[in-house]
């Protein structure tokens, strides 16, 4: 079997409480596997911890119990240890404009890895090659450029070269296209997709957008306040989406299945300092809002717990759903 | 790369003349300053001008007072010193004398304004030099540190301390420190001279020279630096604050760098703009001195100066300070103007 480029076990990742709240749970439980060569979107609302798994991944943030498995082998959280695992996977951000140094150069930028790394061998070539490779060409025409001086999708590339001067086998990009204009959003999502293909780059890519999982991605997890509550294929996931807060997602996307009617999700916005009890969906759910009598009292979405979803990627679809049936491990 | 062929190539052919107009516009950019510069000094001298004429003390009568003088003598007085004149031929006259570094007699050191400035331009930028290089080096790096801990004890300790030292009033922190440090209180022994900037029974050159004048200038220079330093924590601590959240130090920190060179390389130089401009404005007042400083200390500057030419009141030479101190806060702004463009390269932009 394949050892894959990134996993996580059990991840949990708890922010110490302040100003009267609990403890947030910010990542509190998450299995997720990603494959050499494949593309993962991690999907959910802003709060639900999907940054902070993000982070988790490239190792900016320590999580409080769980493992980060990088090619099978758990992260060391030693300074030595973590700098050569920046090496390895890198982060690209959602605002160019503030992902870069306002006062470095284009080449500064992204020579700044391969210099740190002690990769100077060859440091004009590796700066080269990086900008092409983020379709920034010809290079040349760049180099002496401020972050000001150029357009957010030429930023965004920029920020990617950076990345890709390390030769990194994974990208973990945190909502990478979110805030270019929709013109350029395709170009560089293009620009992922034929990295992997050129590459043989791994990405986890995190997202509010289903749409945009279902541009570049092999595989989805959709997560909801610390928990990843379904995964599998783009296919499964986005055409039959089984856990009710997918179809909640999906139903108000406007090019959406006729047959859905669209679900606008009610209630608290979730909150990781006060997890629900059962199912931490249960106060928005539509399905367990219709529920009545028996049936509501034999589901007990308010007081069963859920396990953990496996994060197997060889199973089509996994849901964390007392009212659907299917797989809850 | 027949995939990475399709994303499209993004070039820059569009903005490929920049150098030639980048230098045109650096001219421009310097252009417009320096006219400012001299607007605001041709402001100025109108402003010090009327000031100085309209103060309600007869100076004829300030220069011969408890001495029995005829009506006579105060004409002539009046001729010799120009008072005769309308207001605003003596308005040109004064213009033409700066413009050609005439700054006036002063009535009370019988002696000319600009030899008087020049005498007492050493002493004062000695003062304030020494005082603004340790006061700047250790306010930026206590403002670095605390902004990075925010709210560490470190930070609690710098910000209080600073914060405390820059409301105390100056001429009472020299007082304490006089006390203290020069004429010693219990255990503590006189450790420092209590003013003046040398010891005239000591030869007035040579290394021994150096030393006294070294030691002469701890306590002014430590009065100076304790007050002044707390600005540069605070708007140092601020700016870094500011950039703590930004992304670009996350990124930074992705490609491997450690906390402390994150810290070095790119929150500092970034957050370094608005300390600058304060540096600049503070050089500016380089030259004023610190009036209470120097008169705590006696020492002999421009600042011990103008509080000499206060007291009678010395009216040219008031107002030659006044013009000396002008001129170099307009020519220290239009520098700050200047490196600014070289240090953010935002501002070139623009």
């Amino acid at each position: 079997m394949n050892v894959p480029a990134l996993e996580v076990r059990d991840l949990k990742i708890t922010y110490p409480a302040r100003r009267g709240r609990g403890p947030a749970r910010a990542v509190d439980g998450v299995n997720l596997r990603v494959e050499q060569g494949e593309i993962v979107a991690l999907i959910g609302e802003s709060g639900c911890g999907k940054s902070t798994l993000a982070r988790a991944l490239v190792g900016l943030v320590k999580p409080t119990s769980g493992q980060v498995l990088y090619q099978g082998t758990p992260l060391n959280y030693s300074a030595k240890a973590l700098k050569k695992y920046r090496r390895h996977t890198q982060l690209v951000l959602q605002d160019p404009g503030g992902a870069l140094n306002p006062r470095q150069n284009v080449f500064d930028a992204v020579a700044e890895g391969p210099r740190l790394h002690g990769l100077t061998d060859r440091l004009n070539e590796t700066v080269r090659t990086s900008l092409t490779r983020a379709g920034l060409r010809p290079p040349e025409e760049f180099t002496a450029r401020f972050p000001h001086e150029m357009s957010g999708g030429q930023q965004q590339r920029v920020v990617i070269a950076g990345a890709l001067a390390l030769d990194p086998s994974v990208i973990v990009a945190d909502e990478p296209v979110a805030s270019l204009d929709a013109s350029v959003r395709g170009e560089i999502l293009k620009l992922i997709l034929s990295l992997r293909d050129d590459l043989g780059l791994s990405a986890l890519v995190v997202s509010h957008d289903l749409g945009l999982a279902w541009n570049i991605a092999d595989r989805v997890a959709v997560m909801y306040l610390g928990r990843i509550v379904e995964m599998g294929t783009v296919e499964e996931v986005l055409l039959r989406p089984r856990h009710p807060y997918t179809r909640a997602l999906l139903s108000v996307l406007p090019d959406s299945a006729k047959d859905w009617r669209p679900t606008l999700l009610a209630g608290e916005p979730p909150d990781p300092t006060a997890i629900p009890s059962g199912c931490r969906f249960h106060p928005r759910c539509g399905n367990w809002a219709a529920l009545s009598g028996p049936d509501r009292e034999a589901a007990g979405c308010d007081r069963r717990d859920l396990p953990i979803l496996s994060g197997d990627p060889s199973a089509l679809t996994l849901t964390a759903c007392h009212l659907v049936p299917g797989e809850h491990v | 790369m027949s995939s990475t062929a399709a994303t499209g190539t993004v070039t820059g052919r569009e903005t490929s003349s920049r150098p030639v107009s980048g230098r045109f516009e650096l001219l421009t950019y310097l252009g417009s300053k320096l006219a400012a510069a001299v607007v605001s000094f041709f402001v100025t001298l109108v402003i010090g001008f009327t000031i100085f004429s309209l103060m309600p003390s007869d100076p004829v009568r300030t220069l011969t007072r408890g001495r029995p003088t005829s009506e006579a003598q105060l004409a002539h007085l009046r001729l010799q010193l120009g008072l005769d004149k309308p207001i605003w031929e003596r308005f040109l006259s004064f213009v033409n004398d700066t413009l050609h570094f005439r700054l006036g007699y002063s009535w009370q050191f019988q002696q000319s304004v600009s030899s008087l400035v020049a005498d007492r331009l050493w002493p004062t930028l000695l003062l304030m030099g020494t005082a603004m290089i340790l006061s700047v080096t250790l306010g930026l790096w206590l403002g670095v540190r605390s902004g990075w801990r925010q709210g560490s004890l470190f930070d609690r300790i710098a910000s209080s301390t600073s914060l405390t030292l820059w409301s105390v009033p100056t001429f009472w922190l020299g007082m304490i420190l006089l006390v203290v440090f020069s004429v010693g209180i219990g255990p503590i022994p006189s450790l420092f001279p209590a003013g003046g900037m040398s010891d005239p029974a000591l030869p007035q050159s040579g290394f021994g020279h150096y030393v006294d004048v070294a030691r002469h200038l701890v306590l002014p220079c430590l009065t100076m630096v304790l007050v002044v330093f707390a600005q540069y924590v605070t708007i140092m601590r601020s700016s870094i604050i500011d950039e703590l959240g930004s992304p670009y130090l996350l990124t930074a920190r992705a490609k491997g760098l450690t906390d402390a060179d994150v810290r070095r390389k790119h929150a500092t130089p970034n957050a370094l703009l608005p300390s600058v401009t304060m540096i600049f404005m503070q050089l500016g007042t380089l030259v004023s001195g610190a009036i209470t400083v120097e008169a705590v200390y006696s020492w002999p500057g421009l600042g011990y100066l103008t509080y000499q030419a206060l007291q009678i009141p010395d009216l040219p030479l008031l107002q030659g300070t006044f013009v000396v101190f002008s001129a170099s806060v307009i020519i220290m702004n239009f520098l700050a103007d200047v490196v600014y463009r070289y240090l953010d390269p935002r501002v070139r932009a623009q």
